[in-house]
């Protein structure tokens, strides 16, 4: 490559890192080089089949690899140098990188780094699910991407584990190709979607059970059979070919664990400030790398945003603060962002604070600035639901962010 | 036919006859095999499974012993010494890798610590080189990531971490390189003695001079199928662990022991060659040869015992969790026997120190088949073998041009490697075989990504494919 310093990389070709790209284009960003490891741009909504996606952003309706098509466009159209089939190794200090191509090893290296890697569904070991380890125990992604890239099926008859939304997409996946579920099963005492899950797999023709825990997966090779203990103790064993483990995202965050920067315990994602700007001021991140899961166009609009905090940042080029972190009571599972810098732009990319809770409560909600309460806010609040808080102006000022719960009874 | 390629061997005709014949792919059936190659014997090896490393060899801490802590005159402590003494002097040939770690045999409280002065002086007196006794201030010195509730430690220096898929497969491929044959999915019936050898395997019959059991968990079943009254019985001990992500891998420099006890060497956290942190394993006694489940409370305990060690590793997430099955007996050393009235050899109980002493069980074995066999054998050179590098302390595929993409993005495997496997003298027979050679699905994603593409790379290759095939109504049961 040439010797002209690259000014923004953008790591992840997905909406949250194509969208970054391109604001940085149109804001007059010279040199911004996309990095994707697959041969195609899109990201996760490359094999998500059943989510619409594109509303919000392009006014119109994608499906899969359409919606990657036009995230291509919009890339070629704005200038953004794209490298597809490029994985990043490792992040190094200085906005380096190291990179795997088919050319090998090499190391890049740009003004700003932008990290939009995305998230994942947490794989069964990770999830310490008991019994063998055979063949045919897979995650909604790989189940989709084995349909939608090949053609080809991992199982025929899976006992089916989680209750989110990405639960029923991988309903529809198997029963519009030739796989039948013989169970859906939560550990949770709720499912963690709301409704449809009142009906929808009981119309599926799939029972489903809540309060279930599987306490043995069989199979000398392939999955053999699912033993579950169902909510009223008694044990249940399903004659399967196959577990599909649903949901559970977690940041793709392995570029961050494995640098200075780290990831946080509630999010497993990087930190990052009202810019998206993470502890080390030359590197941001957008989209569901910083806490799984939104959806695409939620992830389009945050990188867009942090495009535009970044083009600003360039232009600005001064010496940033050192960020204050925002602290949390239990149960709230993480808070975006989780660092408030002072001085930094003055239109901010992000104007709300995203919460999380890891259980459901009920309780007052509140926001304290240098230990007063500048916003709170009463109810019910449900795991892995979104909640927003605003970032109220001169937040960024305060020597102390707190966002404290006080459960009701 | 997805399952045309993924045949086994044809068995070789009755008319062939073997010098050896070898039961049990796993590490010591391997060095048996490149050994007794190395000696000029025609070889042949019998695997029930699908492929090398199918039963307890496939699950261990993949740690190169020293035998400071082996019983003092034991022939395991001679034959650990012997096998990592040679595992030094021919890993570089073989390109497989030594992480040198050194170990830290850790005193948590008092008592343990009051252990130690004994433990030093028996590694002394196994003639191990380079123990040494520390405060804990010097220990944590060496691993800041100790937790400070240290009493005292002794240094081993000499333990090492190796690649323990990749030693076994270069032994059997250097084998193969001298003409072995290797006979997969091919479960030993029933052999029978006359003068030479008839073995009836469910790939076929063949016929050997001699016969070397090296079945491991079967050990005892061989000699009995071998028409042996057996002289030990397997008492499968399990052992789970967890593999921690690559993020806990700066954290922990050094392999960290426990004061053993009489039952186990205990939990250990160490490195992997593949920049992993590995805890485990449990000691769990059990009937049953062929399961080896984990369980949710004991792998919970695993990483809780890990982080009491290592306090850095609380929330690290969990890249993989297995468990094996230790081929142990009712008595703790190994157990060995040789008939030379029917030139039999039986290694069995090779219970946990068997990646470390592989080699010198082959070696100990040549002696005992050169005590009865008659005519001798024919040394022949060892042939130039040099297996793809897998560990993360030296240069890997990906790192050089040309190599086609990476399949597998969390541990960079390149479609040039998936593809050398597969052309390879000893190719996989099954996924976990491609895992091993390969490291392809094994990283912090375990497959979310490259899974399908994998399925799709392998299809017609595996025993067992990934994918189920693309027809409405598949035509397996």
């Amino acid at each position: 490559m040439s010797g002209a310093m690259i000014d923004v990389i953008v790591v992840g070709g997905g909406p949250a890192g194509v969208a970054a790209a391109v604001e940085l284009r149109r804001r007059g960003v010279e040199r911004v080089v996309l990095l994707d490891r697959e041969p195609e741009l899109g990201g996760a909504t490359r094999h998500c089949s059943h989510s619409p996606f594109g509303t919000r952003e392009f006014g119109r309706v994608y499906l899969g690899a359409a919606y990657g098509r036009r995230l291509a466009q919009e890339a070629g159209q704005a200038g953004v140098d794209v490298r597809l089939g490029h994985s990043v190794v490792r992040m190094l200090d200085g906005g380096r990188l190291e990179v795997a191509s088919a050319r090998g090893a090499e190391t890049l290296s740009a003004r700003r780094l932008m990290i939009a890697t995305g998230a994942r569904e947490r794989p069964r070991a990770d999830r310490l699910l008991p019994g063998d380890r055979p063949i045919g125990v897979v995650t909604t992604g790989t189940l989709q991407a084995y349909v939608a890239f090949h053609g080809l099926m991992p199982f025929r008859r899976p006992v089916i584990l989680g209750s989110e939304l990405v639960s029923l997409s991988a309903v529809l996946t198997c029963l519009t190709h030739g796989a039948r579920p013989l169970a859906l099963l939560e550990s949770a005492p709720n499912p963690l979607a709301r409704a449809p899950f009142a009906w929808f797999p009981r119309i599926a023709g799939v029972p489903f059970h809540c309060g279930a825990e599987v306490i043995d997966i069989r199979g000398a090779d392939r999955v053999e059979a699912v033993a579950f203990r169902r909510s009223d103790g008694a044990v249940e064993t399903l004659a399967c070919d196959g577990v599909l483990l649903t949901g559970r995202f977690t940041p793709e965050s392995a570029l961050f664990r494995q640098s200075t920067i780290g990831v946080e315990a509630g999010s497993a994602g990087p930190a990052i400030d009202q810019d998206g700007r993470t502890a080390d001021p030359m590197v941001f991140a957008s989209g569901n790398i910083l806490r799984a899961v939104e959806t695409g166009g939620w992830a389009f609009r945050e990188g867009r945003a942090v495009g535009r905090a970044i083009a600003a940042d360039l232009a600005r080029d001064a010496q940033i603060a050192p960020p204050v972190p925002v602290t949390f009571d239990p149960p709230v599972k993480l808070v975006v962002p989780g660092l408030l810098r002072r001085g930094a732009g003055s239109e901010p990319a992000f104007r709300e604070f995203q919460l999380r809770f890891l259980r459901r409560a009920r309780g007052r909600l509140s926001l304290a600035l240098d230990g007063s309460e500048v916003w709170a806010g009463e109810g019910t609040f449900l795991p892995e639901r979104r909640i927003l808080v605003p970032i109220p102006p001169g937040a960024a000022e305060a020597g102390a962010v707190h966002v404290r719960f006080r459960e009701a009874g | 036919m997805l399952h045309a390629q993924a045949r086994p061997t044809p068995a070789p005709s009755l008319q062939e006859m073997f010098d050896v014949a070898i039961i049990g792919a796993g590490v010591v059936g391997c060095a048996l095999a490149r050994r007794f190659a190395l000696a000029g014997a025609k070889v042949v090896l019998v695997e029930k499974g699908s492929d090398i490393l199918s039963g307890a060899s496939k699950a261990n801490s993949a740690i190169l012993h020293t035998g400071f802590d082996a019983p003092p005159g034991s022939l395991e402590l001679e034959l650990v010494k012997a096998g990592r003494a040679e595992y030094l002097d021919i890993r570089d040939s073989l390109g497989l890798p030594l992480v040198t770690t050194g170990a830290l045999v850790c005193a948590w409280n008092e008592a343990e610590a009051a252990k130690l002065e004994a433990i030093a002086a028996q590694g002394r007196d196994n003639g191990v080189a380079g123990l040494r006794l520390l405060n804990a201030h010097e220990a944590r010195a060496g691993m800041p990531a100790l937790s400070p509730r240290l009493v005292a430690a002794i240094e081993v220096e000499g333990e090492h971490i190796i690649d323990p898929w990749s030693a076994p497969l270069a032994y059997l491929t250097q084998a193969v390189a001298l003409g072995a044959r290797f006979l997969r999915r091919a479960e030993l019936i029933e052999g029978r003695f006359g003068g030479d050898w008839t073995l009836a395997t469910s790939a076929g019959e063949l016929r050997a001079r001699a016969v070397v059991n090296a079945a491991g968990l079967y050990g005892d079943e061989v000699d009995r199928r071998l028409g042996f009254a057996p002289e030990f019985e397997i008492r499968p001990r399990k052992g789970q662990f967890v593999v921690l992500d690559k993020a806990a891998f700066p954290h922990v420099p050094r392999i960290v022991l426990p004061v053993p006890t009489e039952i186990t060497k205990g939990v250990v956290v160490c490195p992997t060659a593949f920049g992993n942190v590995l805890i485990g394993p449990t000691a769990e006694e059990q009937e049953d040869r062929t399961r080896a489940t984990v369980e949710t409370d004991t792998l919970r305990a695993l990483l809780k015992r890990g982080a009491e060690i290592v306090p850095a590793l609380e929330g690290v997430p969990v890249t993989a969790v297995y468990a094996g099955l230790r081929p142990a007996s009712e008595e703790k050393g190994y157990r060995i026997f040789a008939r030379p009235e029917s030139r039999a050899i039986t290694l069995g109980g090779i219970r946990s120190t068997g990646l470390s002493a592989a080699l010198g069980l082959a070696q100990h074995a040549l002696q005992l088949h050169a005590a009865f066999e008659g005519p001798p054998l024919a040394p022949v050179g060892a042939p130039a073998v040099h297996l793809p590098n897998l560990a993360e302390t030296r240069e890997r595929d990906w790192q050089q041009p040309d190599h086609g993409e990476i399949v597998c993005h969390c541990e960079l495997v390149t479609r040039r490697e998936i593809e050398a496997a597969f052309e390879s003298a000893v190719p996989p027979g099954d996924f976990g075989g491609l895992r091993r050679r390969t490291r392809a699905g094994m990283g912090r994603c375990q497959g979310f990504y490259c899974n399908a593409r994998l399925a799709e790379m392998t299809r017609g290759r595996l025993a067992e494919p990934l994918a189920v095939g693309e027809d409405e109504e598949p035509g397996r049961s």
